[in-house]
């Protein structure tokens, strides 16, 4: 108990004190984790509105491989970029392994099937009468599609930031292809892990509720856009 | 844009049916240049099935669409093109989750129309429909009535040449029904819109439409203008959908320069027709052509029965009244007569109506 205790205290002390380190690898965190949650976005937007739209044989097929990849575990992800990346890899070359770069792929990996498995839930939940309605008043396909996406806005953000949650929580991929070099590619899970195992308790308990706490405000910011 | 037919949307042999389902069968129409043209029939007759095929929406199972003159093709880019002449007020019309002034600017914004230009065109629209101070609230937060005219102006800001209208009024009240009644007419004549609109209403079609079609099973079964289809009903379904609540069986008996004596059951009935003796004819009468009374009045009418009622039932301001005068009358009377008269089960009247007011038509043409 003491130790949950003295976590907390110690949580709070770093955080008022905005301990060097600790700004340090949770800027990391949220650069990393944001610029994989934006690219990914960019990819599994158009082509989740893409893969709604058309009709195709084995759509729901696809769909279900998206779906089951969800819950991919993060170590699998690791070892795919791993194999990829890696000196001996066949991109080896572009030496980019225990980079953030290489943090950054391996998490856009990670939350494209959920990102886009989501994105199209959300476009099923525009009804067809609305699509009907666009094309009527003279939309265009295209213009049609950036309807449909906007009409489902909220659900699509909400996709969106799973997708960011879970690239922000791993810690199997970023620890395997980042390596946790202090410095260069720390982040708030892989610190938690090390300082854990160093028997570091209360300042991996710090880290871990600074962690939450960035979930807390990136939530209670989606609430506020999606009352608007 | 000049041409020189006057007929702008023409089908031609549609059919079109879903999955096993014959929605529409050889449907061939014509419409000119600023027509207004009511589709009538019941639910599940076709008449959105028909409007969406004619809005592009849908590609018919078989037959012609021509636009203007052209033949539109089944799929391709000029579809979008004919598309943005039109536009279609769907049944129970969705706004998009967008403010009332988005929700209309929207199919201005896609034709590539400028920023200042749909301004000027939006707030102007909005003016026209009442719904000027709601520019910047969510079109999801309106009511019924509201929703319709947003539906309403989001069609007419595009000034199209052809305006398809589904049930426009269904689900309004009274009031909200007068005013988009009173919006489509004005339209129709201070643009000369063409218009095309399905309804199962008769009275409306009556009230807006310059010619009348009847659809029924997906088949276009009468055109004409609203006397023709509501006092000269084709067939027997014609009759029975625009409220001929007598129809009946008789065989003519003799034929004197175009009126007709009609032999129902031992009763003879007189009818302007031009049959030849011994054609088997349903005459039809219409509730509100019947006179009640309680002597029977020198009049110029030519039929004359004396009858028992049957029934009396009350509908706002009418009673309808059920007769027998060996066979079964139903007659419509202002509910003040009906009192006068002192109608009850039982009661000894006579039901007087002109040869004029009989419609005859040939029995078994009905398809």
């Amino acid at each position: 108990m003491t130790e949950i205790w003295h976590g907390l205290t110690k949580a709070i002390e770093l955080l008022i004190s905005l301990d060097p380190e600790v700004m340090e690898i949770t800027g990391r965190s949220l650069r990393i984790s944001g610029t994989s949650c934006l690219l990914a976005s960019l990819i599994c937007l158009p082509l989740g509105s893409l893969i709604h739209s058309h009709h195709f044989r084995g759509k729901r097929a696809l769909i279900n491989i998206i779906q089951t990849l969800f819950s991919v575990p993060t170590v699998v992800v690791g070892l795919f970029v791993f194999v990829l990346f890696s000196r001996a890899g066949p991109l080896g070359e572009l030496g980019i392994f225990f980079t953030p770069t290489v943090m950054v792929i391996g998490q856009m990996i990670l939350i494209t099937p959920l990102l886009l498995g989501l994105t199209i839930s959300a476009l099923s939940g525009v009804s067809k009468e609305i699509v009907d309605t666009a094309t009527s008043l003279g939309a265009s396909g295209f213009q049609t599609v950036w309807l449909v996406l906007r009409e489902a806005r909220y659900a699509v953000l909400a996709a969106v930031i799973m997708g960011f949650g879970r690239a922000i929580s791993e810690v199997g991929c970023a620890l395997m292809v980042g390596g946790n070099i202090k410095g260069a590619t720390r982040i708030i899970t892989t610190a938690i892990s090390l300082e854990s195992s160093k028997g570091e308790l209360e300042l991996a308990m710090a880290l871990g509720i600074i962690l939450l706490f960035l979930a807390l405000i990136i939530n209670i910011a989606l609430n506020r856009l999606q009352q608007r | 844009m000049k041409s020189f037919s006057p007929t702008l949307v023409e089908v031609v042999d549609l059919s079109h049916s879903y999955g096993e389902r014959e929605v529409l069968q050889g449907l061939n129409l014509s419409i000119d240049r600023g027509e207004v043209f009511a589709l009538i029939g019941p639910t599940g007759a076709g008449k959105t099935t028909l409007l969406r095929i004619i809005d592009l929406l849908e590609v018919p199972g078989a037959g012609e669409i021509y636009f203007d003159g052209k033949c539109i093709p089944r799929s391709g880019k000029q579809r979008l093109e004919i598309r943005r002449r039109m536009s279609f007020i769907h049944q129970k019309p969705q706004v998009f989750n967008l403010s009332v002034y988005d929700n209309v600017a929207c199919g201005l914004r896609w034709r590539g129309e400028g920023k200042d230009k749909t301004a000027e065109k939006v707030d102007h629209i909005l003016e026209m429909v009442g719904l000027e101070g709601y520019k910047n609230r969510n079109a999801r937060t309106l009511s019924g009535g509201e929703v319709q005219r947003v539906a309403l102006a989001r069609a007419l800001v595009l000034e199209p040449e052809v305006l398809l209208l589904d049930e426009p009024t269904a689900n309004l009240d009274p009031v909200s029904t007068a005013k988009i009644e009173q919006l489509i007419s004005y339209v129709a004549r201070q643009h000369n819109t063409t218009m095309i609109m399905a309804t199962h209403d008769m009275s409306q079609g009556q009230k807006l439409a310059d010619r009348i079609g009847v659809l029924l099973d997906g088949r276009l079964v009468q055109t004409g203008n609203a006397t023709d289809i509501f006092r000269s009903p084709q067939n027997e379904e014609v009759a029975h959908f625009v409220g001929m609540e007598n129809i009946i069986e008789g065989v003519i008996i003799a034929n004197n320069e175009g009126i007709a004596t009609v032999n129902i059951g031992g009763n003879a009935l007189q009818a302007v027709s031009n049959y030849p003796v011994g054609k088997e004819v349903y005459a039809c009468i219409r509730p509100e052509d019947i006179t009640l009374s309680l002597s029977s009045t020198q009049s110029s009418a030519r039929n004359s029965f004396q009858a028992k009622v049957t029934r009396v039932t009350t509908l706002g301001p009418l009673s309808r009244v059920e007769i027998n005068c060996g066979f079964r009358l139903i007659a419509l009377v202002t509910k003040i007569s009906a009192e006068e008269l002192n109608l009850q089960v039982d009661r000894e009247v006579y039901a007087t109506f002109k040869a004029t007011g009989v419609h005859i038509m040939e029995k078994g043409i009905s398809q």
